[in-house]
């Protein structure tokens, strides 16, 4: 039955750009595609793993720089005389060297992760992002600084005699983006109902109890962000290819925020939970748009959203829905005579 | 060498406020342990403060700072009072959430309000600067240096000298010993709240005037109040005073001599480099405060 | 008794923890011997689960050798030590609090299952074979303990006697060779307790070497073949059950002087 709607659901989402006329919709669509993407990658470090990485935008920026800078090509001076250049590269390459660089930076981060706990995680994941950002803002030779880097291409996959597609326009952006997400749930989904998201969740909940039962702590902590920054960096060279302009504004704080929201709201820790969290925080600011409200007033309402749904739903929307579906269902009443009584003195 | 002496003068008295920062927050998160996001909020707060008192308002200058701080000091303990009281006892990453969607909130009402257009304050100082020798200062640091210095003798006093200090010291060591001993752990944490976002407040009514007002200045001033309190260990106060130097000494030297892009990842850097060498914080003396 | 076999399994040689100025343990020297159960005893603060944790890497040893049949344990990590099949419980209750009771055994039997990381991602077959195994093997552990019922609840829900006995099913799921318990029995109620002695017999039974830290005289005198007690940091007396009964250091370390000279 599940795997009905699961399909049903999959050929909805595939049937869209055939009916949806209105290509600004599915514009959104495309970049909130993206976004859930990046929270999946976030739930599985901070929702999972327990790791309080706020520096997400960072994984995420550096796979749109690393994939623009491949497909773009490049000439830097590394030292006053020594020039390094890399010739334009195809877009799939590009792509494939951002997702393997992020996971490297994932690995480092892995690493700190294990070093440095709680609260001053935080602010070394969000010092790293800083950093980067004003990095990528100064280094004009490389990065064009504020100037942005311009005419990225866009994927184009090209197999002699049998493919020839460039994902130029809003459909074909659409179905490449449903794909990778889609890619990147059953990626997650597996590592998390396996013996690596036990580890996982095991090191979240109590640490010294995990490595008693001979979990490698370190390891598997690496392993969620390995896993977290190369899912973000692909979620980045997909908006480079797309958008076609990166700036340095990509690292601003603020979009991790908005991973962070999806992921809470949704539910961290569960496999629909950042989806969900996404659909509603990436189409959020479309509805509140078209009610001609001012930006500022819309974030002010994503922040009071934020704290709301702390206050009332803290496990998250999908947790607080499941829980509701499982407190409705132990009302009703059942076929044992025992049952039927103890069921009608439940119900109020 | 005068160059060199310049940027120390410089560094001095940005580290007075980076300093007033610094204490605010590493009471905070030492004591509450709250990632308090709205911190770099408060700094902003009193620097609008000061805007609308001086040039809307058309009242003194000095009163304005003190009203500006005693503000910013109620709103921290509304913030206390209004979000954080019934988390309490919740994990970090809950209790930082929601700070973080009432840093949103905070600083696009302050764009709604006040535009992004970058504010100015006018001082009563005199214009031109103290020259001694090479050096030259003006006469609006100098104020801005010593009040900081008052401000951060006044807090070491209250958390060293007082009763009320006492009983933060006591519930920063040990909370639930704290209570049982008969400290009202609620009364504790909105006053620590109240302390430290009325010296980001005041902090940001000194360097209002000297540089511009601005919704989003706020942010840096978060970053590097944490890489403060990283230096100097958490609830240490005299820590985060040498911490807020050291930080404006890197900066002003950086920027100086290495380059001004740069100025403000010189803090991040720092932080990245302090944590991955001593994961704890620098001076962590983990026992005490004060 | 099932007789212990004369080779031995866990080798503590003046084993010496301090902490800053204070000195936890003082120069310690026991062996548990294959097969055997062994109890430390003595009164709190006297450095048990200093020593449990120095043993099982949870802390570092100042001074001293830890060697498990001949494999030297100083230095391990902890996750390292549990693959040599030493594995330990916790004073205070330590489950995985937000998972259920089957969920808590398949996190146990981490160490029995080979799936890698790419494997579960390329979904090889053998995982979700190895899926079904584990999962089999978690009730089977779960039934030997006696909380299968539990299975589907989540851990939290537990009452007391029933999430110390997890405990023990987490630590059993890790396969070990040696079971260090720390205080297994605290807080259970006498039919508890009493239950329990027939799982440690049943534990036994399986060759599993046991070296128990535990207050209840009862549990100690009852399953141990030898007992060892520590006062303040050193052991103070060692040997059979009924010896250290009557033995006037250790009565003294408990009750106090006035006790041991009634005894004679």
């Amino acid at each position: 039955m599940k795997r009905l709607g699961t399909l049903a659901g999959l050929l909805f989402l595939f049937s869209i750009p055939l009916w949806l006329g209105n290509f600004y919709l599915l514009h959104v669509l495309i970049i909130t595609g993206i976004f859930i993407i990046a929270a999946m990658s976030l739930n599985l470090l901070l929702g999972y793993t327990g790791q309080l990485s706020l520096g997400h935008a960072a994984f995420f920026g550096i796979g749109a720089y690393v994939s623009s800078l491949a497909s773009l090509g490049f000439a830097v001076h590394l030292l006053p005389d020594w020039l390094v250049t890399l010739d334009p590269q195809p877009v799939w390459l590009g792509m494939a060297c951002a997702i393997v660089i992020t996971g490297l930076c994932g690995f480092a981060i892995g690493k700190v992760a294990f070093k440095v706990r709680g609260a001053y995680f935080v602010i070394v994941t969000i010092s790293f992002a800083e950093v980067v950002r004003l990095v990528a803002l100064n280094w004009d030779e490389l990065t064009q600084g504020p100037m942005a880097l311009n005419n990225i291409p866009p994927l184009s996959v090209v197999i002699p005699g049998l493919v020839d597609i460039t994902f130029v326009g809003k459909p074909a952006n659409y179905y490449l983006v449903l794909v990778f997400a889609i890619l990147t749930y059953a990626i997650i989904a597996r590592l998390v109902r396996s013996r690596a998201g036990r580890a996982m969740i095991a090191l979240k909940e109590n640490e010294a109890l995990a490595a008693s039962v001979g979990i490698d702590v370190t390891k598997y902590l690496v392993l969620a962000a390995v896993v977290s920054a190369a899912a973000a960096g692909a979620a980045g060279a997909l908006y480079a290819h797309y958008v076609r302009i990166v700036d340095p504004n990509v690292f601003l704080f603020i979009y991790t925020v908005t991973m962070v929201i999806m992921v809470v709201a949704g539910g961290k820790g569960t496999l629909a939970g950042p989806v969900v969290g996404g659909v509603i925080f990436g189409l959020l600011p479309e509805g509140l748009r078209s009610l001609a409200i001012a930006p500022e007033v819309q974030w002010i309402v994503y922040g009071v959203l934020m704290i709301l749904v702390v206050y009332l739903l803290p496990q998250g929307i999908v947790p607080a829905l499941r829980a509701y579906r499982q407190r409705s269902r132990s009302l009703e009443p059942q076929d044992a005579p025992g049952a039927n009584a103890s069921a009608r003195q439940a119900m109020p | 060498m005068d160059q060199f002496l310049q940027h120390c003068l410089n560094a001095l008295v940005l580290g007075g406020t980076y300093a007033l920062l610094g204490i605010g927050l590493t009471l905070i998160f030492g004591i509450m342990r709250v990632v308090n996001f709205t911190h770099g909020e408060l700094y902003s707060f009193g620097a609008y403060m000061m805007f609308m008192f001086v040039m809307l308002l058309h009242l003194d200058f000095f009163l304005s700072l003190v009203l500006a701080m005693l503000l910013g000091i109620a709103l921290g303990a509304a913030i206390e009072f209004l979000l954080l009281r019934k988390l309490r006892g919740a994990d970090i990453d809950t209790t930082m959430l929601v700070m973080i969607g009432a840093w949103i909130a905070m600083q696009n009402f302050e764009q709604l309000v006040w535009s992004g257009v970058a504010k100015s304050i006018k001082t009563p100082f005199p214009s031109s600067p103290l020259v001694i020798g090479a050096l030259s200062v003006s006469w609006n640091r100098i104020f801005v240096l010593v009040v900081a210095l008052g401000l951060i003798l006044c807090t070491y006093a209250l958390v060293n000298r007082t009763r009320l200090g006492r009983a933060m010291r006591a519930t920063f060591q040990d909370s639930d010993t704290a209570a049982l001993m008969g400290v009202d752990i609620g009364t504790i944490y909105m006053s620590t709240f109240a302390l430290g976002s009325g010296l980001a407040a005041a902090a940001g009514a000194l360097l209002g005037p000297i540089f511009v007002v601005t919704p989003t200045m706020g942010d840096l001033a978060s970053l590097k109040a944490f890489a403060i309190v990283i230096l100097g260990g958490l609830g240490n106060i005299v820590g985060a005073t040498i911490g807020g130097f050291i930080l404006a000494f890197i900066e002003e030297l950086g920027a100086g001599y290495i380059s001004s892009g740069y100025r403000d990842a010189m803090g991040f850097l720092l932080i990245i480099v302090i944590l991955l060498a001593r994961p704890t914080g620098l001076f962590s003396r983990k026992e005490r405060i004060g | 008794m099932r007789g212990a076999s004369a080779r031995v399994a866990l080798a503590v040689e003046g084993l010496s923890i301090r902490f800053g100025g204070l000195t936890a343990v003082e120069s310690m020297s026991f062996d548990v011997k294959e097969g055997e159960v062994v109890s430390l005893i003595g009164p709190n603060g006297a450095g048990k689960t200093s020593a449990f944790n120095a043993i099982t890497g949870y802390l570092p040893a100042a001074d001293g050798e830890i060697t498990y049949r001949g494999k030297r344990l100083n230095g391990l990590k902890a996750n390292r030590i549990a693959e040599l099949g030493v594995v330990r419980t916790f004073q205070k209750t330590s489950v995985f609090a937000g998972q259920t009771v089957l969920d808590n055994i398949l996190i146990g039997l981490h160490l029995r299952s080979r799936q890698y990381p790419i494997a579960i991602i390329l979904r090889f077959p053998f995982v979700a074979r190895e899926e079904r195994e584990l999962a089999e093997e978690a009730h089977e552990i779960l039934r030997f303990v006696g909380i299968d019922a539990h299975a589907s609840e989540l851990a939290s829900a537990l009452p007391y006697g029933e999430l110390r006995l997890l405990e023990v099913a987490i630590a059993l799921a890790a396969k070990p060779t040696l079971l260090l318990l720390d205080e297994p029995v605290s807080g259970m109620n006498p039919t508890e307790t009493a239950n329990f002695m027939k799982t440690l017999a049943r534990i036994r039974e399986r060759d599993i070497t046991v070296l128990l830290v535990e207050h209840d005289m009862k549990i100690v005198m009852g399953v141990s073949d030898r007992v060892v007690c520590l006062n303040q940091g050193r052991i103070i007396a060692e040997g059979a059950p009924a010896h250290i009964q009557r033995d006037a250091e250790v009565i003294r370390a408990y009750l106090g002087e006035r006790y041991a000279r009634a005894q004679d």
